[in-house]
């Protein structure tokens, strides 16, 4: 089915990357194969325009106009960072872990409230050490190998942190890993983290992306998810205060074992694009995945979330819920594919995405897709494109509401029936807030 | 484990190449060399006596068919085809313009009689009084004959081959053939612009209801012979016509091409309604031989309040590759498309449609129900799209899979894109197998597991059944219980 694209001159874009990882390749620590095999697919296949199929609705290619340099290793704007991580941080409880331009900041993070058995280290250190396990882990199970954003990713990576809890272990605090882009002039980061979590473990992981500033940063984040047998991960990704020309491309490469639980939000109040591809794959038995998105797109925004979500094995369960609130002249993107494979019996899938759009000039592009080999399933998806009901604002106004409060009341609930699947108070409270706020500024326009 | 036993065995007894329209007719044909170049293109034009601007249209695709490729996007997998070893120009020799049934080649009739075609006028009233149907039999690529001529020449309606429309009608076939489905739209059709040898042409003159259903059967008969028929139908403002196509192939080892281009146009509150019951032959159990249909079929809803209805049943085809779609270009135009797609064997087939909402106040209605089983593989692809200006379009969708079996696929692929706000799209997708609890109501009432599966089947599918002409809703109930024979156990 991949055939290759004609030969094309390569962009502006794509020069500026094949040469950073030309002249950076002596800073770049470790894994020299992976990366040198990493870059040669990704010259081979360039940024991904609307001819590859996974990436139809956000041409990269023409987004990513020019790539910004990755910022040396010496430029250590600590000041600012701890001002931006402040307007990051959204639990108090948690432990933090920091991540400046790409590289991880002991300096920055706290790990005073790291719960016991769990450890965290630097991803380049241990690649720079040959750590086999890590070596091993870092791709997943191979997911989303195609894919160039990930190509990039592993070519490039400059740092990240490596997560362990051991097995057993219930984390009684969350983990927060938090990325931060200095800002100031253009500029990206390549990160990438590895999160294994043992057999029966617990674990709260969140996941910010944030920068100090509105500048144009392009961020590159790739998390490996290793869940083991029997364990639960809660885990919630969510990007902040981004200029409106930034980029943020955040791949999620998780496996799960046997009888374990994954719980996954991303939540996007508004960047410039946003994309977030999640390769999930069902490894063990009843293991159960429930992946839930909300994005709230004003202005020119554009926000993608990718799923391929591979049951691999018999008995399990999957739930998708996405939901896109879409103002303005911003465009919705929702790819999810279910792919059950043909031993796969009894799996029970569900995917639903639904949008509301706002704007005159807004867009919302679905694609749910189903892929099925095994005969004794369960599976649906939904999607639904439209407006705010009339009914049900006459409804409101017929009670006395004025009809833009009507209409905010509406989507706030809208939104709410998303953030529901967020587990942690804390966050859901903040995130709540925060679209309270979205709708506030909307009236307000 | 016997049980298991005996159902493999039952299984390779009924023996899925059972294909019951496997013969071949002993007809003279006329064909052209083997192989594709321009002298085809030409020989092909001269046999029809086509008019140099017919003739300049069919090189003109022929060169752009050059520097295109081939699509590899659908889900499905096949050798590639050395379009240089296949005949493209096949026609029985007898056709010399018969004037009436009497003219036909015996043998030829006879074959009709075999896929039960009611060719004839007595044939086609037995049992249905009221209901008249005008046939236009096209057999490999040729149209043979077209029944009822001078009753539908009363209305004014003009339904005659193709190839007869350039001469007798040029102004109309020059006016709309390519403008719906335009000569490079993709590789096949391009194909098929070259080199297509005949077909049906349909024209409904204003306010007219064409007094009846319209009808046209293909058979691929030559061996190695691609089929290339064009079908163009034109609604004029206020009129309405049922078109109803149906395709049989004779059983062969090596696969057949069919690609076809089907052509719609709606003009003003004119409705256009086009069944097709596909059976084309499917290739044995070891997925050898079978028919590659690649069609494109398209129609315009060109006039405000507009309709077209696309029914489609695809039961045979060891490849299908079929997207009917409607443009929605009049404000408040209405399309629908309803499909049964049952893949048994090593069927492949990868279906669906196209809604595009152009026009404001435009709706459509998508209802496809899939069935695979044995070892085949059954895609539903499908678009719905609202352009900027499709001010309060409306789409509904629903497409239902069902597994039959542990080595079939089912897979859904729609694609919904909106940039209109007031646009409502809705759709959803279910796969799953057939209720335990429905079989055992079925079998403990002393139903067969074939019986019962036929039933339930049959129920999955009838909102589509529904949707057929009565004719053709028969034929399709007995068809699905003949293609999903030997799949269940």
């Amino acid at each position: 089915m991949n055939k290759p694209l004609p030969i094309r001159t390569r962009t502006e874009a794509e020069e500026a990357l094949v040469a950073t990882f030309d002249s950076a390749s002596s800073n770049l620590r470790g894994a020299s194969d992976l990366r040198a095999a990493a870059m040669a697919r990704f010259v081979k296949s360039g940024l991904p325009d609307r001819r590859v199929e996974s990436w139809h609705y956000t041409d990269l290619r023409s987004i990513l106009r020019r790539a910004a340099p990755v910022r040396p290793g010496d430029f250590m704007p600590v000041e600012r960072a701890r001002a931006g991580l402040a307007s990051a941080e959204a639990q108090t409880h948690a432990a933090r872990i920091v991540m400046l331009d790409g590289i991880y900041r002991p300096d920055l993070s706290d790990l005073a409230l790291l719960p016991a058995g769990v450890t965290v280290a630097s991803l380049a250190d241990a690649l720079a050490e040959g750590d086999a396990e890590a070596l091993g882990a870092l791709t997943g199970e191979g997911q989303g190998a195609d894919d160039p954003v990930v190509s990039l990713n592993t070519a490039l990576m400059q740092d990240g942190v490596i997560v362990r809890v051991a097995a057993g272990v219930e984390a009684a605090r969350p983990i927060a890993i938090a990325n931060i882009m200095s800002g100031g002039a253009p500029h990206a980061a390549f990160v990438r983290s590895l999160v294994m979590v043992g057999d029966g473990a617990k674990l709260r992981l969140t996941e910010t992306t944030a920068a100090c500033d509105e500048s144009e940063t392009q961020v590159n984040e790739a998390l490996v998810l290793r869940i083991g047998d029997n364990a639960r991960v809660d885990y919630v990704s969510r990007v902040v205060r981004q200029g409106a020309g930034a980029i943020s491309l955040h791949t999620l490469l998780a496996t799960l074992g046997a009888g374990s639980e994954f719980n996954g939000f991303s939540f996007n109040p508004g960047v410039g694009v946003d994309r977030r591809q999640m390769f999930v794959r069902l490894n063990g038995r009843n293991s159960t995945l429930n992946l839930g998105g909300l994005s709230l797109l004003r202005g020119r925004q554009h926000a993608d979330s990718t799923l391929v979500v591979d049951h691999a094995v018999p008995d399990c369960r999957s739930r998708e819920f996405f939901r896109y609130i879409l103002d303005d002249e911003s465009t919705g993107v929702f790819q999810g594919k279910v792919v059950v494979r043909q031993h796969a019996q009894k799996t029970d899938g569900a995917m639903k995405s639904q949008a509301i759009m706002l704007g005159d000039g807004a867009s919302m592009n679905n694609k749910p897709e189903l892929e099925i080999f095994a005969d004794d399933v369960v599976c649906g998806h939904g999607a639904t494109v439209g407006q705010l009901d009339d009914d049900q604002i006459f409804y409101l106004q017929a009670r006395g509401i004025p009809k833009p409060e009507a209409e905010s009341l509406l989507l706030e609930a809208f939104a709410y029936e998303a953030l529901e699947l967020i587990a942690d108070e804390q966050l859901r409270a903040r995130f709540i807030e925060q679209t309270g706020e979205w709708l506030a500024a909307r009236g307000a326009a | 484990m016997a049980a298991v036993k005996e159902t493999v065995d039952r299984v390779k007894a009924i023996d899925v190449d059972a294909y019951k329209y496997g013969f071949v007719t002993e007809i003279e044909s006329e064909k052209a060399p083997k192989g594709l170049n321009e002298d085809i293109v030409r020989f092909i034009s001269a046999k029809k006596n086509e008019p140099a601007w017919m003739t300049e249209w069919r090189l003109d695709a022929y060169r752009r068919w050059l520097t295109m490729e081939e699509p590899t996007w659908a889900r499905v997998d096949y050798p590639r085809i050395d379009y240089q070893d296949l005949y493209y120009y096949a026609a029985p020799k007898s056709t010399a313009g018969p004037k009436s049934l009497d003219e036909v080649d015996p043998e030829l009739l006879r074959t009709y009689e075999k896929l039960g075609i009611p060719l004839r006028e007595q044939e086609i009233l037995a049992g249905v009084q009221s209901s008249k149907v005008a046939v236009d039999a096209v057999f490999d690529s040729v149209s043979v004959a077209t029944t009822f001529r001078a009753e539908l020449a009363k209305a004014g309606v003009i339904f005659c081959p193709i190839s007869e429309a350039v001469h007798s009608h040029p102004e109309l076939v020059k006016k709309y053939l390519g403008s719906v489905v335009p000569v490079t739209d993709n590789y096949f059709a391009t194909l098929n612009s070259a080199v297509f040898s005949d077909g049906s042409f349909v024209y409904i003159p204003p306010g007219v209801r064409c007094p009846m259903e319209l009808s046209t059967y293909f058979r691929i008969n030559e061996r190695n012979t691609g089929q290339f028929e064009r079908t163009l139908i034109i609604a004029d403002a206020g009129s309405y016509v049922s078109y109803l196509e149906g395709c049989t192939a004779p059983q062969r080892d090596e696969n057949q091409l069919h690609a076809a281009v089907v052509e719609l146009i709606a003009h003003e509150d004119a409705e256009i309604k086009y069944s097709t019951v596909q059976n084309w032959y499917p290739g044995d159990s070891e997925g050898k031989g079978g028919i590659y249909n690649f069609v494109t079929k398209r129609g315009d809803c060109r006039g405000a309040r507009s309709k077209i209805s696309w029914t489609q049943v695809e039961t045979g085809s060891a490849i299908t590759w079929k997207y009917p779609s409607c443009i929605l270009r009049g404000d408040s135009s209405r399309g629908e498309f309803y499909s049964i797609a049952i893949s048994n064997g090593r069927q492949q087939v990868d279906s669906g449609t196209k809604m595009i909402h152009l026009g404001k106040n435009t709706t459509s209605r998508i209802i496809s129900k899939g069935i695979s089983a044995g070892r085949s593989n059954n895609t539903y692809r499908g678009q719905v799209s609202a352009h900027r200006k499709a001010t309060n379009a409306r789409n509904f969708t629903n497409c239902d899979s069902l597994l039959i079996g542990h080595d079939c696929g089912a897979h859904t692929v729609p694609y919904i894109e909106s940039k209109n706000a007031t646009a409502v799209f809705e759709h959803e997708a279910t796969t799953s197998k057939i209720s335990e609890d429905q079989l055992f109501y079925c079998t403990q009432r002393g139903l067969s597991d074939e019986e019962a599966t036929a039933l339930i089947v049959n129920g999955f599918v009838r909102d589509v059944l529904q949707q057929l002409p009565m004719e053709f809703a028969v034929e399709a109930q007995k068809l699905i219980a003949i293609s999903l024979e030997g799949s269940v156990g």
